[in-house]
């Protein structure tokens, strides 16, 4: 199947036009493979990052952040600051207010009243929304006028950029979305697979986890672009085949996200029809811990939930013994090379919120062994695995597919087995893992393992939303239909108090402070979030697509408008 | 009435040799298919290195060693002198410097182990199947429509959707790796039984309205002893031959489904799953894809001439010729 779609790519891409970008459409068409297939195009609805990037071709955000990080307006004039009135002196509400003339793919115009409506799609307490950090603190949504909105927040906020802004957050067509709020919201198929947006590409056909076939949208404010007439977003298959797909045969113009071993990138772009390309940013590599109890004896609304404490995992000194095993320099070799550094924390940038936390930068096998001893747990039958209390010390290592990802697996398997820990290892299908189906017993948030590894970053320079995520009761949930971002399912008052206060926080090197605070409290105090590699992103566009901007703050695909056909 | 008895018997001819048993035969006929021969030799050799070739190499398939990683096997060295070679890893390493021998040995026990239980589940279903259609006349439709019902299943799709389903319960009570393994086989074995009912139940349709089987039936024998004593053996070649392609089969699938990443756990090695490990390094080292791609092309190779030879072998209207 795989290869069929490749050819028919192949042919598609003949039709290139000529030059420039004068034109809506002149280039032709243009081919993206993302090696996870979107399963959904709301971001709303899923956290993973292939959902949010499709979407963002045609889901738009106010603003986003452009490659260094800094605020783009996007369906606005410009980004609201103090200075410019747009946020209020006392930093508790701020004023977007539209382009004028804006429309959506169908030709109504763009109000704020969409612009409401998403917040109270987010917000529903129903809901169950993947971005609901976003929408942190708001209190209201007001629609001033036709084309400005107010939204206040509860306290002051020093960075007000939370909802509206940034790929994880664009605005919903309130007429399309109008019947889906609450628990019917995984229901609207129509809508959540067929958005009507103000990107520069509508959706064609799209067929979950396999295709997406889009074309220029008629109604795009620039009426120069994009300069693509159609786009194919293929998803599925691994890295290495996207890879290859874009460095040595040319069939797709970009590929996202070549998570390949360093030496298997190089060999690749020895094929001279593409060129990777990389950028550092927030994206860390970490092991997550089960703070709940994933066993399958338990039943389905008590599985994984806060209601069951993990026996094992819930002991900090386990955990502390796990990541001190860990030897994160030959995990970097092995699976990143230049594309990649140890790191301790969950917040490696930007500078004034990574912490100087280097406690685990080395292996420490020993004192594993000794803390584990501490914690009670012995090898008294002496088949290598210790064991308390007739429970032996095994966990179940879960991940997505993915051949780097396998490497670490069994690095780590190893290190365990080595301070007397018996690991299961198992790996799932990225687009599966990453899904976000509730009814899949399989996906990273359902977590029905004991630990599992997988990266993730936040979207802007500022991690506030992000550390909001371990919120106590944000955590997935049957009663959220399993959405939510707190994985570990880690709830700590004190921490939560911290949110609020980072929250409350203007100056910024205090907040970094505070940052850097909680940052440590996830990761070297509480071993919840065991960091291993801070990724920089790796992709790769084909010598013909120019305008590529890799954005390691925002959606990959945040400039599409801007890509053209160089010849 | 004695003394006569002895005289005819001196005109008879004197068998010169002793009698040649029905198996005697068939070897003899199967010792002059090459192929067969060949593939034979090979199958038993495969199932004795993965049988007995752990505790000779005792290198431990999974233990890592990233100092020896990216070892290539020790022939590269006749053509190329700067080779990074060593005899402690005779085939090489993997990237994470773990031992291709020990992995090709293990691994090949788990795809055999899997070929071998598959095809024992499928021939006996088919084999039951297949009888009791073909001898039951009011059995027949409903055991050949259901026949063509489970043929109709595309196996990898329903093999993904039974990992999903089965995989957690089939964990807990038996392990990761047995559970895994349980679920492989069950899978396959009950979706590769249907050629061998067809074929069955079409010979037995035959064989039953011959005189022997008449005889047997007037005399008063009951159909079971009918089918253990008369039908078996006469529908044993078929179901032999089908039996040596089934093998082939199950390691196939087991290969695709490792492939495919949904088989065994990401540490356990098959002959599959090293074949896809290997894949995005194909090109600096070919030998990783080769070397268990030889060994699943080879023993699937061996066993189809297996299964040519035994058909030729056990029909006496071809023995001789």
């Amino acid at each position: 199947m795989k290869f069929k779609s490749l050819t028919v790519g192949s042919v598609l891409a003949l039709s290139m036009a000529t030059m420039g970008q004068a034109e809506r459409g002149s280039d032709g068409h243009v081919n993206v493979i993302y090696w996870q297939a979107p399963s959904i195009l709301n971001p709303y609805l899923s956290a993973g990052t292939k959902d949010v990037e499709a979407s963002s071709l045609v889901v738009e955000p106010l603003g986003r952040y452009d490659q260094d990080g800094a605020l783009v307006p996007y369906l606005v004039d410009e980004i609201p600051t103090v200075a410019n009135g747009g946020v209020s002196e006392d930093l508790t509400s701020i004023t977007w207010k539209l382009k004028e003339g804006l429309k959506w793919s169908d030709g109504t115009p763009v109000t704020s009243a969409d612009v409401k409506f998403t917040a109270d799609y987010c917000m529903h307490p129903e809901g169950g929304c993947a971005q609901a950090s976003f929408f942190d603190g708001v209190v209201s949504v007001e629609e001033i006028d036709e084309l400005t909105t107010k939204i206040t927040f509860n306290q002051p906020k020093p960075n007000p950029y939370g909802p509206f802004m940034g790929g994880q957050s664009p605005v919903l067509q309130a007429a399309q979305f109008a019947d889906c709020l609450g628990a019917k919201a995984p229901e609207c198929t129509d809508a959540n697979f067929n958005p009507v947006g103000t990107g520069p590409f509508r959706v064609k056909d799209f067929r979950p986890n396999d295709v997406i076939q889009m074309e220029a949208n008629p109604h795009y404010r620039d009426a120069a672009k994009p300069a693509f007439a159609t786009l194919t977003l293929k998803g599925g298959g691994d890295a290495a085949a996207a890879g290859r797909a874009v460095l040595e045969t040319g069939e797709f113009d970009y590929a996202w996200n070549l998570q390949l071993a360093p030496d298997v990138i190089a060999k690749m772009a020895e094929g001279g029809k593409g060129k990777p390309i990389a950028a550092f940013g927030s994206l860390v590599e970490r092991l997550e811990m089960n703070l709940t109890d994933p066993s399958p004896e338990l039943d389905a609304d008590t599985r994984a939930t806060t209601k069951a404490p993990h026996p094992i995992l819930s002991d900090l000194k386990v955990r502390k013994a796990l990541s001190m095993a860990i030897d994160r320099e030959l995990l970097v070799e092995v699976g990143y090379g230049q594309a990649g550094r140890p790191t301790c924390n969950l917040v490696p940038a930007p500078k004034v919120f990574a912490s100087p936390n280097t406690d685990c930068m080395t292996q420490d096998i020993e004192g594993a062994k000794a803390l584990l001893e501490e914690a009670g747990w012995t090898d008294t039958d002496g088949d290598g695995v210790r064991d308390r209390d007739g429970k032996k010390l095994a966990l179940l290592y879960q991940t997505s597919t993915n051949a780097v990802r396998q490497d670490f697996q069994a690095l780590i398997k190893q290190w365990w087995s080595e301070i007397g820990v018996e690991t299961e290892l198992r790996n799932i299908d990225a687009s599966v893992f990453f899904g976000g189906d509730p009814g899949s017993p399989d996906t990273f948030q359902k977590f029905y393992a004991d630990v599992e590894m997988y990266a993730n970053n936040f979207n802007g320079t500022d991690p506030q939303q992000y550390l909001a995520a371990y919120r106590c009761g944000g955590e997935p949930k049957p009663e959220s239909q399993w959405q939510g971002e707190n994985i570990n399912r880690f709830c700590d008052p004190a921490y939560d108090a911290m949110i609020d206060k980072l929250a409350n926080t203007g100056d910024l090197n205090e907040r970094g402070k505070l940052g850097i605070q909680m940052n440590e409290m996830l990761t070297k105090e509480t071993y919840t979030i065991v960091p291993l590699v801070d990724r920089g992103r790796v992709s790769a566009h084909s010598n013909t697509l120019g305008g590529v901007v890799l954005n390691t703050w925002d959606s990959e695909l945040w400039n599409a408008a801007d890509w053209y056909r160089t010849e | 009435m004695t003394d006569q008895s002895a005289t005819p018997k001196s005109f008879e001819p004197v068998p010169t040799a002793p009698p040649r048993s029905q198996w005697a035969d068939v070897w003899r006929q199967f010792r002059r298919h090459k192929g067969a021969l060949f593939g034979g030799g090979f199958l038993l050799f495969i199932t004795l290195a993965v049988l007995i070739g752990p505790y000779l190499w005792t290198v431990d398939p999974q233990k890592l060693n990233i100092r020896f990683k990216d070892i290539r096997p020790i022939y590269t060295a006749l053509w190329d002198g700067d080779a990074k070679v060593n005899w402690a890893h005779p085939l090489g390493s993997d990237n994470l410097g773990r031992d291709i021998l020990a992995n090709l040995l293990s691994g090949g026990r788990a795809s055999m182990a899997v070929g071998w239980a598959a095809m024992v589940i499928s021939v006996v279903i088919g084999t039951v199947i297949g009888v009791v259609a073909g001898f039951f006349k009011r059995l027949d439709g409903l055991f050949m429509r259901f026949t063509d019902l489970v043929l109709s299943l595309p196996i990898l799709p329903l093999l993904l959707v039974a990992v999903t389903l089965f995989r957690q319960p089939l964990r807990k009570n038996f392990g990761p790796e047995t559970g895994m393994f349980i679920l492989i086989v069950a899978i396959i074995g009950i979706t590769s039984w249907m050629q061998t009912a067809r074929i069955v139940r079409g010979e037995v349709l035959a064989l039953k309205e011959r005189e022997f089987v008449l005889a047997a039936r007037s005399i008063g024998t009951k159909p079971f002893k009918i089918i253990t004593r008369h039908l078996l053996p006469n529908v044993l070649s078929p179901i032999m031959v089908s039996a040596t392609l089934g093998l082939a089969t199950a390691i196939i699938t087991e290969s695709a489904l490792s492939f495919l990443g949904v088989g065994f756990p990401s540490d356990f090695p098959t002959w599959g799953k090293l074949l896809s490990d290997a894949v995005p390094r194909m090109e600096e080292f070919p030998e990783r894809v080769v070397l268990p791609g030889l060994m699943i092309s080879l023993t699937v190779l061996s066993v189809n001439y297996i299964g040519d030879g035994l058909r030729d072998a056990l029909d006496p209207r071809i023995r001789g010729r």
